[in-house]
C-alpha cells in the first residue's frame, strides 16, 4: 500500500497534520457572493480556527439542501452572483493559511466544462471540490481531470450507503471523506443524528482518510459530540442562517470560536 | 427502421464505468448518495417485478378495470377532411382520472406495494400526476404526500380539492419560482429522509436511473396498444407520423416505444416556453443528465407554458438521446397556437384536448397546412389528456 500523505494533494496533508496534532477538524460553510464584502466571512473563519473552509457556489436548484442553504443561495443569486463573479472576489483574499474547497451542483461543472470549471477553481486559489449530485459511480468525468488540476474531489458517504461502495467512495474520495451524518437534506437539527456514529465507524473501517461530519451539526454541544465519531465537522446551515439574520464577519467569528473550543476541548479525551 | 437501440434498457457506456440508465450520451444516475441506494432498490424492483408475468397481469388487470384500457384509437374524420391528412388520435384523455398520467402511476403504486413501501411521494405541476398518484393510493390503501408549488395550488385549486377529496396530502412548496421544478426539487429533498418506507413516483420520463426508462415502460401501453390498432385499422398497418406533445415527454416516450420498429416519422412538440429539447443545453438536474433550459452561468431558467404540464425546464434523456440520433425530431408551437388548435378540435371532433395535447395537434394543422406533411399522409397523434381541467383557462382567454 502506498502512503497516503506521500501521494495526498494539498487539502489532504494541511487535514491530516491537524489531525496529527490531535486537533479536532472545523471546516465552516459560507455561500459565495451573499452579501457585498463577502469574502470578509473567509478571513474570520481563518482566524476564529477553520482548519478548512467550505465555499458554495450557488445553483437555482439545490437538490440536497434545506430551506437555510437554499435561501442563501436564492439570495446569492439574486445579488447577481456566479461562478466567474465570485471566483473573481477570492483574488481579494491572499495567504487565508487554510484550503478553500468549493462546493456547488454539477450543473455548474458541466456549465463550463470539467476541464475549465477546474481550471478555474485552481486560478482563484480553491483546492477542493464537494459536488453533492455526483455520486460516485458517475464520478469518472470529474475526478481525473480535477487531479490533474490540482483540485481535490472530496466524495460523499451516507448512512445508507451499503459496505463495498462505502470502501470505493473512501479510495476515491480526496481530500478528505464527506460524512453525511443523516438521511435528509442540510439544516440545523436538535441533536446529532443517531446515524452518525455507525457511518463514522464504518468509514474508518476502510480508510485513514481525515472524515469530516455535516448536516444538521448546529452547536458547540453537537460539535463536541461529532467529535468523538469524526476528525472534524462541517457547520454550513448554522453558519447561513446567522448570515441571513444579518450577522457579519465579526459576529460569525464569535459562534465560530465557540466551536473551535468545543472541538479544542474534546480533543483530550480517549476516542 | 433504423436505431431499435434506443428502445432497449439503457445500458452502461464505455468499459471503464459502471454508470448506468444511459440513453447515449444522457441520463444516468446523478442522485445524492443518500438515495443511490433507495435508486438502486426501485432499479432491483422493477426489473424483478416486469419480467413477471404475475406483476405484468395485475397491472394489465387494474388498468383494464380501473383505468378503462385500452383507450380508443378515434378516426378525427372531419379535422382530417379540412387539413388533407389523415388523423387518428390515441384517446388517452378516456382514461379514469383523464390523462395518461394513471399509467404509470398504478405500475409504480403496484410496484411501491411490492417494496412493501406504504406511502407514495409525488410532484406535481398542474396536478394531473398527483390526482393520478392520489387515485392509485386510495386504489390501492397506500397513503400520498404530493408537492405542488404554491403558485400552482393557487392556479389549479381545483385539482388542489380533488386530491385532498382522494385523501391525499398536499404540501405546498415555497421555494424558488413555487412551481413544477421547485416541487420535484421538494419532493426529492423529501424522500432522501424517507426512503425507508416511502417510494417517489416521479411523474415522467426524468430523475435518476431508472426512472425514465421505467416510466417509458409503464407508459408504452400507450405506444403498443396504438401500433396494434394502426396494424388492424389503417391500409398501411403503419402511420406515416407519430406525434405527440413534449413536457418531460412521458406520454410521448410511451408513445414512440410502440413504432420503435417502424418506419414512422416520430415528432415531439414542446411548448415555445418550455422546449428542453428543442433549446436546452445539456446540464445535470433532478438526478438525470439531459437538456436543460439554463443561462450562461448555468441558472436553470424557469419555462414558461400555457399549459401546466409542459412547464418543465427540460426533457427526458431519452428524448435528448433520440434528437441526436435524428430518430425523433422536436418542434415547438406558441401558446397561440395550442389554443387556437384545442378550439378547433372542439369544434370539429368534439373532443376538448388538454392544453398540453392540443401542442401536439396544433403542429399537425401547421405542417398539413405549409406542406410538410404530405397530402394523404397519415397521423397518430397522442391526446395525452381531456381539457376539463383547462377550462377556467379558456374561459379567460376567448
Amino acid at each position: 500500500m502506498t502512503n497516503p500523505t506521500l501521494t495526498a494533494g494539498a487539502v489532504e496533508r494541511h487535514l491530516r497534520a491537524r489531525r496529527a496534532t490531535g486537533r479536532g477538524l472545523l471546516m465552516p460553510y459560507v455561500t459565495g457572493g451573499i452579501a457585498p464584502g463577502w469574502t470578509g466571512y473567509l478571513r474570520a473563519f481563518a482566524d476564529a480556527g477553520a482548519d478548512a473552509i467550505e465555499l458554495g457556489l450557488p445553483f437555482s436548484d439545490p437538490t440536497l439542501d434545506g430551506a437555510t442553504i437554499q435561501q442563501a443561495s436564492d439570495a446569492a443569486l439574486a445579488r447577481g452572483a456566479s461562478t466567474r463573479r465570485i471566483l473573481a472576489d477570492l483574488a481579494e483574499v491572499r495567504d487565508l493559511g487554510v484550503p478553500l474547497v468549493a462546493s456547488t451542483y454539477y450543473n455548474l461543472v458541466l456549465n463550463d466544462g470539467p476541464e475549465a470549471f477546474c481550471a478555474a477553481l485552481r486560478r482563484a486559489g480553491v483546492s477542493g471540490l464537494i459536488v453533492p449530485d455526483l455520486p460516485v459511480h458517475e464520478a469518472d468525468e470529474l475526478a481525473d481531470v480535477a487531479a490533474d488540476a490540482g483540485i481535490e474531489l472530496a466524495l460523499l458517504a451516507s448512512p445508507t450507503t451499503p459496505r463495498p461502495r462505502l470502501a470505493r467512495i473512501c479510495e476515491r474520495s480526496r481530500g478528505f471523506v464527506y460524512a453525511v451524518s443523516l438521511m435528509g437534506t442540510t439544516g440545523e437539527r436538535a441533536a446529532l443524528a443517531a446515524s452518525a456514529a455507525g457511518l463514522t465507524a464504518r468509514i474508518r473501517h476502510v480508510s485513514d482518510r481525515p472524515v469530516l461530519l455535516g448536516f444538521g451539526i448546529s452547536t458547540p454541544d453537537q460539535a463536541r459530540e461529532a467529535r468523538r465519531h469524526a476528525d472534524g465537522v462541517v457547520v454550513g446551515a448554522a453558519v447561513m442562517r446567522r448570515v441571513l439574520d444579518g450577522a457579519g464577519p465579526d459576529d460569525l467569528r464569535a459562534f465560530l470560536t465557540s466551536l473551535r473550543q468545543a472541538l479544542d476541548q474534546e480533543c483530550d479525551r480517549p476516542r | 427502421m433504423r436505431d431499435l437501440l434506443p428502445w432497449r434498457e439503457p445500458v452502461p457506456q464505455g468499459a471503464t464505468t459502471d454508470a448506468r440508465g444511459r440513453f447515449g450520451a444522457y441520463g444516468g444516475r446523478y442522485a445524492p448518495e443518500s438515495l443511490v441506494e433507495a435508486c438502486r432498490e426501485v432499479d432491483e424492483a422493477f426489473r424483478e417485478a416486469w419480467a413477471d408475468p404475475g406483476f405484468r397481469g395485475l397491472l394489465a388487470r387494474l388498468l383494464a378495470v380501473h383505468a378503462g384500457r385500452p383507450t380508443p384509437l378515434t378516426p378525427a374524420r372531419r379535422l382530417s377532411e379540412a387539413l388533407g391528412v389523415e388523423l387518428y388520435l390515441k384517446r388517452e384523455d378516456l382514461t379514469h382520472t383523464g390523462s395518461h398520467k394513471i399509467n404509470n402511476v398504478l405500475g409504480q403504486a403496484l410496484l411501491a406495494t411490492r417494496m412493501g413501501r406504504r406511502r407514495l411521494i409525488a410532484e406535481t405541476g398542474a396536478g394531473q400526476h398527483g390526482v393520478a398518484t392520489a387515485t392509485a393510493a386510495a386504489l390501492l390503501g397506500l397513503r400520498a404526500t404530493v408537492f405542488m408549488g404554491e403558485r400552482d395550488i393557487e392556479r389549479q385549486a381545483l385539482n388542489v380539492f380533488r386530491m385532498r377529496m382522494l385523501g391525499a396530502e398536499v404540501v405546498p412548496v415555497t421555494s424558488g419560482n413555487r412551481t413544477l421544478k421547485d416541487a420535484t426539487s421538494e419532493a426529492m429533498r423529501h424522500w432522501v429522509g424517507a426512503t425507508g418506507d416511502s417510494h417517489y413516483c416521479i411523474g415522467s420520463v426524468v430523475g435518476p436511473d431508472p426512472y425514465p426508462w421505467m416510466v417509458r415502460e409503464f407508459q408504452r401501453v400507450i405506444g403498443d396498444e396504438a401500433r396494434a390498432q394502426c396494424a388492424a385499422e389503417l391500409p398501411a398497418g403503419v402511420p406515416d407520423h407519430v406525434v405527440a406533445c413534449v413536457g418531460g415527454g412521458s406520454n410521448a416516450a410511451g408513445t414512440f416505444a410502440g413504432f420503435s420498429g417502424t418506419s414512422a416519422r416520430l415528432v415531439g412538440v414542446e411548448a415555445d416556453g418550455g422546449a428542453g429539447a428543442s433549446h436546452g443545453r445539456l446540464g445535470v438536474l433532478h438526478g438525470c443528465r439531459s437538456l436543460f433550459l439554463q443561462d450562461g452561468d448555468g441558472q436553470i431558467v424557469e419555462p414558461h407554458s400555457i399549459a401546466a404540464g409542459l412547464d418543465y425546464p427540460g426533457v427526458g434523456p431519452e428524448h435528448a438521446h433520440l434528437r441526436d440520433l435524428g430518430r425523433a425530431r422536436y418542434v415547438t408551437v406558441t401558446d397561440d397556437e395550442a389554443v387556437a388548435a384545442a378550439v378547433r378540435l372542439a369544434r370539429t371532433e368534439g373532443i376538448l384536448p388538454a392544453l398540453e395535447s392540443a401542442h401536439a395537434l396544433a403542429w399537425v394543422i401547421r405542417a398539413a397546412a405549409d406542406g410538410e406533411l404530405a397530402a394523404g399522409s397519415t397521423v397518430l397523434m397522442t391526446l395525452s389528456g381531456r381539457g376539463d381541467k383547462d377550462v377556467s383557462t379558456l374561459k379567460e382567454l376567448l
